[in-house]
């Protein structure tokens, strides 16, 4: 490999790396929810960049189609529907809070750095094998790993019908006020008049 | 083909250079920014060459005259737009969240650009024949929606809020269909690369183009493209009577201006895609070597291949303006539809629809595996 592609692969490394790190920072620490998850986007962007320097172009544009483009975009979504505008108010003990989920994630990151110095990587690890990835990644899809691929179906399957029962309150919820079903109809169906005899 | 001279102008030119002394990590580099900045310019040239169309084209359709002034015809009306949003003041409202509002009409456009990685005018005209090749491209347009909601988003207006959600509900929910329809192509060429997809389509000239094999594919994807590009009927995101102008309407000078030119290059790039998927990308109505075997030269001599070159580059560009000009006439004789019919004609109509013709493709796949690619 001539030095120029290992100067520009030094450096492209360092910039994605910062990009994931400063990123993930911001969507941890930022207070406006709207920032945080436009950086995650970028964090998933960096990330697709980094499986693209190891030379797995399929699974950076898997990357970018699912997690940018799909559940980024949900996220979005469903903060724009939202759109609240005032900040969160302060919750009970938010001091406490702090503390114990800083220690949590401290303690997760020395297990972490644990694990990676302890690990005997082997390196250089198998050669890449580039553009034949997809076919392998196929075989290995309808193989050996074909049941844990379904079952993340059937999760996913899941999480969405849990996703319709609750936005669909009129299913089983009655409004806490008054004790009637909530009529989520009413929302729905603009056409209909708003005032409505109740049968 | 398996072809002693091949055109390929990046061995030429790096081979002129070396001879002249250059190493060739120096000539790699200087080759490289070469073709993208060519890619570049035939985009921008392309979206000039749309604009002007658009604008003859709808005169046409209501029976005025259109641009006459400016150049022959008003062929220089669209720089004329051009320079003027150049030069016209760049305003951030005074409550918008100004780096998203900035950050917003540039992540529109860079993938658009990116995409045009992937667009190949002949065998070996494209800037990087990459394996993943359309899947890139299908990737890459997801990105698109994030910028919409967040240049609807920062602009802090009602309107433009709205049309962001828009764009971003229609692209999502017509990128499941297309992705699907393309996986039909994918699958009888067992390759993502958009070469070997118009490769296997040089066979038999016109016959041997995947719009015979995918007529209900090619359908759905062009649909798809148009929701996708945002034109009409499917331009909701900026419907006028209702939304002023959506996400776009706070925006004014360059930003607006890249706003407009990635709308025209996403059209230019889904019509030169849906040349290349199914009308035979740069390949003739007849096949090569019968044209080759008419002039009586060898298919691998050096005039023979610069003739087919060039003509790769005009068939390509050709279907792809053909497509361009039907957009065109549909954006200026159809109705939009409610953002209700849009959904459902989405996820109820097209998806199902996606789904049965890459079942059937399979299926015809299995069957008759020297038709449909085995």
């Amino acid at each position: 490999m001539p030095p120029l592609a290992e100067i520009t692969q030094l450096i492209v490394f360092g910039v994605l790396a910062l990009a994931v790190v400063v990123g993930a920072l911001g969507v941890v620490m930022l207070p406006n929810i709207v920032y945080a998850a436009f950086l995650l986007g970028g964090v998933f962007l960096s990330v697709a960049g980094l499986y693209l320097m190891l030379n797995a172009s399929f699974i950076a544009a898997a990357q970018i189609l699912i997690y940018v483009g799909a559940v980024n975009v949900l996220i979005l979504f469903a903060i724009m529907l939202v759109n609240k505008k005032e900040a969160m108010g302060a919750s009970p003990g938010v001091g406490l809070r702090r503390v114990l989920s800083t220690g949590v994630c401290i303690g997760l990151f020395a297990l972490l750095l644990r694990v990676a110095f302890s690990t005997p990587w082997a390196t250089p690890g198998p050669a890449a094998i580039g553009e034949d990835a997809v076919i392998r990644l196929g075989e290995h899809f309808f193989s050996d790993y074909l049941l844990p691929f379904e079952l993340a179906s059937v999760l996913l399957l899941m999480a969405m019908i849990g996703a319709i029962v609750l936005a669909r309150r009129d299913v089983l919820a009655t409004d806490i006020g008054t004790g009637e079903s909530v009529d989520q109809g009413l929302i729905e169906k603009a056409r209909t008049p708003l005032l409505m005899e109740k049968p | 083909m398996s072809t002693a001279f091949t055109l390929d102008l990046e061995t030429g030119f790096r081979g002129l250079l070396e001879s002249g002394g250059v190493s060739p990590g120096i000539s790699r580099l200087i080759w490289l920014p070469l073709p993208m900045l060519l890619v570049l310019v035939a985009a921008v040239v392309g979206v000039l060459v749309t604009v002007w169309l658009e604008r003859k084209i709808s005169a046409a359709v209501q029976q005025r005259i259109g641009p006459e002034y400016a150049g022959a015809l008003g062929i220089l009306q669209p720089l004329a737009d051009g320079l003027k949003l150049l030069v016209k003041e760049d305003i951030v409202p005074a409550r918008a969240d100004g780096l998203l509002f900035t950050l917003g009409p540039v992540l529109v456009v860079v993938p658009v650009i990116l995409s045009w990685l992937i667009v190949p005018f002949g065998q070996n005209l494209l800037i990087s024949n990459v394996g993943v090749g359309i899947f890139l491209w299908v990737a890459l347009s997801s990105i698109q929606p994030i910028g919409l909601l967040m240049s609807g988003y920062s602009s802090n207006n009602k309107y433009s809020l709205l049309g962001g959600l828009r764009a971003a509900a229609q692209s999502i929910s017509y990128e499941i269909p297309l992705a699907l329809a393309v996986l039909a192509v994918v699958m009888m060429t067992n390759s993502l690369s958009t070469v070997d997809i118009v490769d296997q389509q040089t066979g038999a000239g016109i016959l041997s183009w995947n719009i015979w094999r995918q007529p209900v594919g090619f359908l759905i994807f062009w649909i798809c493209a148009l929701a996708e590009c945002e034109r009409l009927p499917f331009d909701l995101p900026e419907a006028e009577e209702e939304l002023v102008a959506g996400y776009q309407t706070e925006y004014a000078g360059m930003k607006f201006a890249l706003f407009y030119l990635g709308s025209y290059i996403n059209l230019v790039l889904s019509a030169l895609l849906v040349a290349v998927l199914y009308l035979g990308g740069w390949g003739f109505p007849l096949p090569v070597e019968t044209l080759a075997g008419w002039l009586g030269q060898p298919i691998d001599a050096p005039l023979v291949q610069v003739i087919t070159g060039s003509v790769g580059i005009v068939m390509t560009v050709l279907k792809a303006y053909v497509l361009v000009f039907t957009a065109i006439l549909l954006r200026w004789t159809v109705p939009r539809v409610r953002i209700d019919q849009l959904l459902d004609f989405g996820w109820k109509f097209l998806l199902p629809i996606a789904l049965v013709n890459l079942l059937v493709t399979a299926a015809l796949k299995l069957a008759f595996p020297a038709v449909f690619g085995g």
